[in-house]
């Protein structure tokens, strides 16, 4: 094992007993990259032979500003100062967050020149803590995907437990520099599921945490009412010192909430005896249009992942919850179909700001006025998924369509919150503590499988995206491996602000589960 | 079904979405919304009471978890400069952009 393979909090411990030093850690870092990564993500590049066998996390590497960072944390425990929680522990971030003086291109042409002139709060949060950021990791255009394969930037992301399988997305980059070991945290945003299901597909832990808890401020927006940053990590400690962190109120982000943060480490090995959660068997199956005939079919998901839940269930019985059976959440189905309302509508009217004239692209096409100026660059600099949200969400959103479509679509969202409002009610007739489920309906697909079919790739959310509707909190964790060795995702659902509670949970399933079988296998590029 | 999102719906879009596209691109796009429609189509058929409220924001936000709205003052940025200097087109600290479109009347 390397330093780079020991989790953030194992890092900062050794740090302290001076072990080790931060540029040590980084240094460890910085081989693991150069071992696994092969070259980053670039504009007008195509993936060779080569590069299917490398997992291709970044888009842009950091790599001289973060040993001036490191240094900076070693030199201040020399000097006897408190350099942070996080002090030395190297992290990444998700390309869709500003870092000043660093390019922040949304994995889009239109932003591949823009250097942002100030830094998102999550960012300068976990700096202020003494994290060390190594660079920007790639993602779906503008985070538009479930892949990582509508990045302007190529190759892609690949998936570190079988390159020839997709990480997920959007936080593609995120989930695979963490599960290839090259970092134990990063930075990433959840907008339908784009923490939570890459972490599945890679085989690490992702939170989704409650809408407001972590500012959004420098965080390129996708659809406001929905994205939501947050950490991944490879255990459920790290992922909650991570949030402990980044969440909190802002000023600079008036959805930023004021609700207390609790100490998310204080109680995360009380176990879960007397805990009541759920398991529903709206999230044991799906619904999905064919991808031949359009036609809408039902299907019970795949045998080994809903085992893996179940098993989940039993461990967690055996721990002394109470699990209860047959909680009706009968609106899941009806989470995808808003979603395309909702986040288009919001998407659109956020892309309305690349135009060739304030920052970003402006194209280099010959041009007889403003608005053909507008038309050239915008469809030189928007890839084909930005185009397909724009214009859905112009057309679901027009006047003579909107009740039809937007103001319904808003309203079947009361109803999914309404089914986790129902279910956590302490007084009311399942009071859970959490929602055992599925994190996605399969394993990693394979590169290419999907890409294209913006309608079934869409419906890798489906059991992701009714917590981004809700608003409620979302973890996944690794939950064990199917028959090709790629991992299965188990997720766990709460009330508002109910992280603590998910962190507890989640660290009793994993401390009980630590010697299975599954969990000494390593991603195939660890090998 | 039929396509809901005809060429000429679907070209009206393209102009307001400031877009130009090419003709794979445009049937491409144009097929694939109309499959998404299918999947929105779905919303129709549940049954909403009148009482169901649209809801903008999954968590409500109330006073006592929202921030107090800061003073709306005017304070100078510290180095408006760095900001300017991403526009494609600066002269003088001015923005440059190209002529508006002009239509002449009859």
């Amino acid at each position: 094992m390397e330093l780079c393979d020991l989790s953030a909090l194992e890092m900062t411990q050794l740090l302290r007993q001076k072990k080790v030093s931060a540029v040590e850690i980084l240094q460890s870092t910085l081989q693991r990259i150069g071992q696994v990564d092969g070259r980053s993500g670039a504009l007008d590049q195509t993936a060779t032979e080569e590069d299917k066998e490398k997992v291709h996390s970044f888009i842009t590497l950091t790599a001289d500003e973060a040993i001036k960072q490191a240094s900076v944390v070693d030199a201040q425990l020399a000097a006897g100062k408190d350099p942070g929680v996080l002090a030395g522990v190297p992290f990444t971030v998700k390309d869709i967050f500003c870092v000043k003086d660093t390019p922040s291109t949304a994995a889009s042409r239109i932003l591949a020149n823009f250097k942002s002139p100030y830094t998102a709060t999550a960012v300068e949060r976990m700096q202020g803590a003494g994290a060390v950021m190594v660079g920007k990791v790639n993602l779906d255009e503008f985070t538009y995907g479930s892949s990582t394969e509508s990045s302007a930037f190529q190759p892609s992301t690949r998936n570190p437990w079988d390159t020839h399988h997709v990480p997920g997305g959007s936080s593609g980059g995120s989930a695979a520099s963490v599960a290839a070991g090259e970092v134990p945290l990063s930075l990433g945003t959840d907008t339908a599921g784009s923490i939570r299901q890459p972490a599945a597909f890679c085989g690490v832990v992702g939170v989704k945490p409650t809408y407001g808890r972590v500012s959004r401020y420098g965080l390129i927006a996708f659809a406001s009412s929905l994205d939501c940053p947050g950490p991944v990590a490879r255990t459920v400690r790290d992922a909650a010192a991570m949030l402990q962190v980044i969440s909190g109120a802002d000023i600079h982000d008036s959805t930023a909430a004021t609700v207390a943060v609790p100490n998310y480490l204080e109680k995360l090995e009380k176990g879960v005896k007397g805990m009541y959660i759920g398991l529903s068997p709206d999230y044991f199956r799906i619904v999905f249009p064919d991808p031949k005939t359009g036609d809408f079919q039902e299907k019970t998901l795949p045998k080994e992942i809903a085992e893996a839940v179940r098993h989940a269930a039993d461990v967690l019985a055996k721990m002394g919850a109470e699990i209860v059976e047959n909680v009706p959440m009968s609106n899941t189905r009806y989470g995808i179909p808003a979603y395309f309302v909702i986040s288009r509508v919001e998407a659109a009217s956020n892309l309305h700001r690349y135009d060739g004239v304030k920052y970003g692209l402006r194209t280099s096409l010959p041009y007889t006025d403003l608005r053909k100026m507008y038309k050239l660059s915008r469809n030189q600099g928007f890839g084909l998924q930005p185009k397909l949200r724009i214009l859905m969400g112009m057309y679901v959103s027009a006047a003579q369509y909107s009740e039809q479509y937007y103001q319904r679509a808003l309203r079947v969202r009361s109803m999914i919150r309404r089914d986790f409002e129902t279910a956590f009610d302490p007084a009311g007739p399942y009071h859970l503590d959490a929602l055992l489920t599925p994190t996605t309906p399969t394993t990693a697909f394979e590169m290419d499988a999907v890409y294209g079919d913006s309608v079934l790739m869409q419906y890798a959310d489906q059991l992701t995206v009714p917590a981004n509707h809700a608003g409620i909190p979302g973890l996944s964790l690794p939950g064990g491996l199917d028959q090709a060795e790629l991992p299965i995702g188990i997720q766990l659902l709460g009330a508002d602000y109910s992280e603590q509670k998910l962190f507890q949970i989640g660290r009793a399933y994993e401390m009980a589960t630590e010697n299975e079988t599954w969990r000494q296998v390593k991603p195939k590029v660890l090998r | 079904m039929s396509e809901q999102i005809t060429p000429e719906i679907f070209d009206h879009l393209v102009d307001l979405a400031a877009l130009e596209l090419d003709a794979k691109q445009a049937e491409y796009l144009r097929k694939q919304l109309n499959n998404q429609l299918k999947a929105i189509h779905e919303l129709e058929a549940i049954p909403l009471d009148a009482d169901i409220p649209i809801s903008l924001h999954g968590v409500p936000f109330t006073a006592a978890e929202s921030p107090t709205p800061r003073e709306d003052e005017w304070h100078p940025y510290p180095n408006s400069k760095e900001i300017l200097s991403q526009a494609p087109q600066l002269e003088d600290d001015y923005i440059v952009v190209p002529d508006i479109p002009h239509t002449t009347l009859k």
